[in-house]
């Protein structure tokens, strides 16, 4: 099989359509027959990623790339950027408003989420540019 | 024990419902990110959260169904993503003794 490259756009704000492009990715993923613990786990992991897009930034980028042994994902959005990410890893810390917590976000999961369901994580982040978040799953155990 | 099991039970009624499912736990949260990461797939997963997020997690973590406690209605949006996808029920009681009504035939 060739690599297979997706690409999909993430609109700010519109919680109506948070978490599409992850069940996009998912079925895909299924159909094409990988594991369901590779599903699943990239279905966690993209999620997160897709929805701290919606809340956090001006929504951005998301770019799959589909190999046998390894999926890419690429998150790149020109949002404010993460202060502090060592804090932002850590599970429970959260700047989420009290109208995001009310919708159910804000626990402070998602990022520890995102690192526990990936074989690699990546974040490159910089105040008033943006964030780009890369992971890898393999799909070989 | 079958989502159509659940729905036996006194108090609990179909919002969305398109098929018969198994269901093989009970899971209870009101976090998105946690019933992400941890809602076993094929559970019945009981909150009290009622918009269109819910039904987001539940398609992509797989569960049985997602019953919505306190007699709380879900939200047209949620409903609307549901249809076909996610089964969605309603419980006129709280969460705990929702719960355990439904682990109870587990
Ligand atoms: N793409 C992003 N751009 C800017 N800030 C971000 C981005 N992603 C995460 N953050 C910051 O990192 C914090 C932690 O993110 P994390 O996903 O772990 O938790 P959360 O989104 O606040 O809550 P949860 O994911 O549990 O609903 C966020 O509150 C936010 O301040
Ligand atoms: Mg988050």
């Amino acid at each position: 099989m060739e690599d297979l490259h997706l690409e999909f756009t993430v609109v700010p704000d519109d919680f109506t359509r948070a978490g599409e492009v992850s069940g996009k990715v998912k079925k895909t993923l299924k159909d094409l027959g990988f594991p369901p613990l590779v599903v699943r786990r990239t279905a966690i992991a993209m999620y997160e990623a897709e929805i701290n897009m919606v809340i956090h930034a001006n929504g951005g980028k998301i770019t799959v790339t589909i190999n046998p042994d390894v999926i890419t994902v690429v998150f790149a959005d020109s949002g404010p950027g993460i202060p502090d990410i060592g804090l932002a890893m850590q599970e429970g810390w959260s700047t989420a408003s009290e109208e995001i917590r009310d919708m159910g976000f804000g626990a402070g999961m998602g990022l520890p989420n995102i690192k526990k369901s990936s074989d690699y994580m990546d974040v490159q982040t910089e105040l008033g540019v943006g964030t780009t978040i890369t992971i890898k799953i393999f799909t070989n155990p | 024990m079958t989502t159509g099991d659940i729905l036996k039970l006194d108090g609990i009624t179909p919002s969305v419902y398109d098929e018969d499912k198994d269901v093989e736990k009970v899971f209870c949260c009101d976090l998105l990110s946690v019933a992400m990461a941890r809602a076993p797939e094929g559970s019945a997963w009981v909150t009290v959260m009622t918009n269109a997020n819910v039904v987001a997690v539940a398609s992509l973590a797989e569960v049985a169904c997602v019953v919505l406690a306190e007699g709380f209605d879900y939200d047209e949006a949620a409903l609307k993503a549901a249809r076909g996808k996610v089964t969605l029920l309603r419980s006129s009681d709280p969460v705990y003794e929702t719960a355990a009504k439904i682990g109870a035939l587990i």
